[in-house]
């Protein structure tokens, strides 16, 4: 405890197992971020605004996680989300960036609110804020089930939770780069600690509809997170829709830990615990590589927009190799990191059929569908974001006029590229570390990992699921190695460069390649007209007309349609009417103070 | 440990075959001769002799990628049970393993495809991951049924507790059954998906992704193709034809009845691929996501079934 903050109550901070994983997610990618920013400032055109608020941002992130009472907690939550909103307005002269800083503001203020009266229902009438004193108090379940919804709405809005995400992928992609990184990879994780505090740890024990919902809203979240990135140009843009696709994964693991637990399998629960805490450790190293990637193409190139770019795997490396591998570990490929936690989320799923609840039968094969289901498009999307930008030829000039990016960036992505693989092969050491955290939330952790054979990972039992990424890292290598040896020595090694062969018609125009557009064309074809209302129109000119032919594509978000539109004209429309009583005359005022009087008397009587 | 090794090499050196025979049946049904059993053979080792025709955008991704789809899918097929169980590796990587390995070597030939920037190699790549983002799920979907079934992720354990007399017939297995069928001639690029023999352009798929490819590339990306379909029948016929699979300890008698019994199974199965591929027409492409979503509800539902009717 420490004598800052208000009277008398002061500000309580403590380091438990959840708060120190946390802090490692949350220092790990600020230390990469800095770093990268190093070389990436140097292209600042206004670096007094990025400068004094970034540091100011990693403090509010730590405090949060560190925080152990309410107003110390929401103190922290604000500061951060003030300080993020500052490094979003950083361009604020771009097109867009205000318009994304304003939404921001309005998500942020409203999620805190949603927050603080969550608090102020834990505490009570009595008032202890400090997490010891609620973690003691016994909410009823209708109180438990209020605080669940408004930490949902709190922690969910800055996270990214469909229908909550509307924000994020307006002002992720606004911040510089690192910034960006930051906030993808490392803010959304904060958002996922204080959801994580508020429900595992100080709600006391679940009920078993809690992991249904918010089970389901993960798996939603996920499938739309994914879908709206397959439709994106805009390279930091569908990096900031895939945020909100793995945050619905992490979210999946956390509330089958809230079924399992409601059922006293401590177990499984541990297991679907870790699982998501592992989700969110390596969404916190790909993402933020893939942001440095996707920053060090905007820098040498000045282009966000996938259509503009192509070929930069000549002019660029080093980029395109980390942001290959950031691609494999988000797409959930063996052997890298991402695959492993959905994995263990798959193992949670398969242990579900033991629960008794009937919604919870039908519910969680449901999810793991739309689970498999956005992992599968998660990889059409990132063959999507790499095959554009990198490969292929360059579609215009400054592409293909691009230099690779400087070497501090450079640094901060190989660590990144390192701890991808890293995780991804000696998964075990990881699950072992989580074992305190979830130990101290779910009661249970995973069998000791040290010690198997060979270093494969076994979350149950091994005759029922075992994995080896070192194993399988290690054949892929050696059989291809082996397997290009043996063939440059026995067979051929002769090579010939020429014309691309194309069925004989190569056109050497670069416009002729397949476009951002056109690569998710099919898939537009199968989801987009239900999900986004998608429509073509093509405009094809008469014969004789040298017209260009058009072809438009109109997508909406439904969501956005069918809730923020209406709550806009209700908030719009109430300003309207309030304005008119800014100007009354005295009469009218001092009617309206009466009768707000009397009305106030009435409510009290009839209280009493 | 000679178990994991003998089978290593069985795959590779068999998988040319079973395709050599599906191609030497289908042209039979088609009342003609048809190339030699031995035919794919020869066109690998004639691919492997020739020099490499690079196109002059080609990037290292390009000639990196055969070899890294071939090295996946070796591994994803050394991990099936084919004719014994109990190898040494099969710890490394559970069914839902195998299918992201194949994942990878998808998500590489789908980037070699776009890396020299031509429209085709585009067509390839955008319409082979709108069917692998269908097929992906669905497998998964048969597995989740596999695998509450034999109360396990490992291809092993599921494949011995099928030959147990508890499983019996059941409705979830035979969905599953279907949705498997339907999602291995969807990866494999068989008809009525994908036609493997077509060189007409806009019916192609996997052809028109590796439509750049020559020499000892194209040799490797075939072979990882031959590796596929052999990998596809060998988990159908280990999970739902057991019989016959040689358990660790048996002796050396056992393992040669099971190599023959695993070579018998695979003819009965390309004999059935090939009587189906020339019965049927091929789809359009904008057809696959409906047969390819019924292969998902299929599956989804035998998972669903299951975990509806087992008891806490």
């Amino acid at each position: 405890m420490l004598p800052v903050g208000l009277p008398w109550v002061g500000a309580h901070l403590r380091l438990d197992a959840l708060a120190a994983f946390f802090l490692v997610v949350v220092n790990l990618g600020g230390a990469t971020a800095s770093l990268y920013g190093l070389g990436y400032g140097r292209h600042e055109e206004a670096p007094g605004r990025v400068l004094p608020f970034f540091p100011a941002f990693l403090a509010g992130m730590n405090l949060v996680v560190l925080a152990d009472d309410a107003f110390t907690f929401l103190f922290a939550w604000e500061f951060m989300s003030l300080s993020s909103w500052a490094l979003v307005m950083a361009h604020h002269r771009r097109p867009g960036n205000a318009a994304a800083g304003y939404l921001y503001l309005l998500m942020a203020s409203f999620g805190t609110l949603a927050l603080l009266l969550a608090f102020g229902l834990l505490a009570g009438a009595a008032g202890g804020y400090a997490f010891e004193g609620i973690r003691s108090a016994m909410p009823s379940t209708g109180i438990a089930g209020a605080v669940l919804a408004l930490a949902l709405i709190g922690a969910g809005s800055k996270a990214g939770i469909v229908p909550l995400h509307v924000w994020l992928p307006l002002a992720h992609p606004a911040a510089p780069s690192h910034v960006s990184a930051l906030m993808s990879g490392v803010m959304t994780k904060v958002a996922v600690y204080g959801f994580v505090r508020i429900v595992f740890d100080l709600l006391g024990t679940p009920a078993w509809w809690w992991g249904a919902l918010i089970a389901l809203m993960g798996g939603v979240t996920a499938i739309m997170g994914v879908l709206h990135a397959l439709m994106e140009h805009d390279l930091k843009r569908l990096l900031a829709y895939h945020t909100v696709e793995n945050i619905g994964i992490i979210f999946i693991g956390l509330g089958l830990s809230l079924a399992f637990q409601a059922n006293a399998m401590p177990a499984a629960a541990a297991l679907a615990l870790t699982a998501a805490l592992f989700h969110v450790f390596n969404h916190c190293v790909f993402k933020s590589l893939l942001f440095f990637g996707a920053g060090a193409v905007l820098t040498a190139t000045g282009e966000r927009d996938m259509e503009h770019l192509g070929g930069l795997i000549h002019r660029m490396p080093l980029t395109a190799f980390a942001f290959l591998i950031g691609s494999a570990a988000i797409s959930a490929l063996p052997p890298f990191n991402g695959f492993v936690s959905e994995w263990l989320t798959f193992q949670a799923i398969l242990l579900s059929p033991a629960l008794p609840q009937w919604l919870l039968k039908f519910l969680v094969p449901a999810i793991g569908a739309l689970l498999a289901l956005s992992a599968a498009l998660a990889a059409a999307c990132f063959v999507k974001a790499f095959g554009i930008t990198f490969l292929g030829r360059a579609r215009t000039q400054v592409a293909r006029d691009a230099v690779e990016t400087d070497a501090r960036s450079l640094a901060a992505m190989f660590v990144l590229v390192a701890l991808c693989l890293v995780a991804g092969v000696l998964p075990g050491y990881f699950i072992d570390a989580l074992a305190p955290v979830t130990r101290a939330l779910a009661g249970a952790r995973l069998p000791s990992q040290e010690g198997l054979q060979w270093l494969t990972i076994v979350p149950i039992a091994e005759s029922r699921s075992s994995y080896n990424g070192l194993l399988l890292f290690a054949f892929i290598a050696l059989a291809a190695g082996l397997g290009a040896e043996v063939i440059h020595r026995w067979a051929s090694n002769a090579t010939r460069r020429s014309a691309p062969w194309d069925c004989g018609f190569p056109d050497p125009s670069p416009v002729t390649q397949y476009t951002a557009g056109s690569f998710s064309q099919p898939i537009r074809k199968v989801f987009g007209t239900v999900v986004f209302r998608a429509r073509e129109e093509v405009d094809v000119p008469a014969p004789g007309d040298s017209r260009a032919a058009q072809l438009r594509v109109r997508l909406r978000d439904v969501l956005w349609d069918v809730l923020y539109v209406p709550i806009g004209a209700v908030v719009t429309f109430a300003a309207g009417w309030l304005n008119k009583v800014q100007f009354m005359t005295i009469r009218g005022y001092l009617t309206l103070v009466f009768g707000a009087l009397v009305l106030l008397l009435t409510v009290l009587a009839a209280w009493q | 440990m000679t178990v994991q090794f003998g089978q290593m090499l069985l795959v590779l050196a068999f998988a040319p075959l079973l395709t050599g025979y599906v191609r030497k049946l289908k042209a039979h049904l088609l009342r003609r001769q048809g190339p030699p059993l031995v035919q794919p053979y020869r066109d690998l080792l004639r691919l492997l002799r020739k020099e490499v025709v690079l196109a002059h955008s080609a990037s290292w991704v390009f000639r990196v990628a055969p070899y890294l789809v071939f090295a996946t899918t070796w591994a994803a097929a050394a991990l099936v049970p084919t004719f014994a169980t109990g190898l040494v590796f099969s710890n490394a990587a559970d069914m839902i393993a195998i299918v992201a390995l194949l994942g990878s070597a998808r998500f590489m030939l789908a980037l070699a495809g776009l890396d020299v920037g031509t429209s085709f190699g585009g067509i390839g790549s955008s319409r082979e991951m709108m069917i692998a983002s269908l097929a992906e799920p669905a497998m998964l979907m048969v597995v989740f049924t596999l695998s509450l079934l034999g109360g396990s992720t490992q291809l092993s354990t599921i494949a011995a507790s099928m030959q147990g007399p508890e499983v019996g017939l059941r409705v979830s297995l035979a969905l599953a059954l279907v949705a498997l069928i339907m999602v291995a001639i969807a990866e494999n690029a068989r008809i009525p998906v994908d036609n493997p023999a077509t060189h007409l352009e806009l019916t192609m798929v996997h052809e028109a992704m590796i439509l750049e490819y020559s020499g000892r590339h194209l040799a490797l990306i075939e072979t990882a193709s031959h590796l596929k379909l052999l990998l596809y029948l060998s988990v159908i016929v280990c999970v739902f034809f057991p019989w016959g699979i040689a358990v660790s300890g048996q002796g050396l008698a056992a393992y040669f009845a099971g190599v023959g019994l695993y070579a018998v199974k695979l003819a009965g199965g390309g004999f059935l691929l090939a009587v189906f591929e020339t019965a049927i027409a091929k789809m359009r492409v904008f057809r696959v996501p409906d047969f390819l979503g019924a292969a998902l509800m299929l599956g989804f539902l035998a998972a669903l079934l299951l975990f509806v009717t087992q008891a806490g």
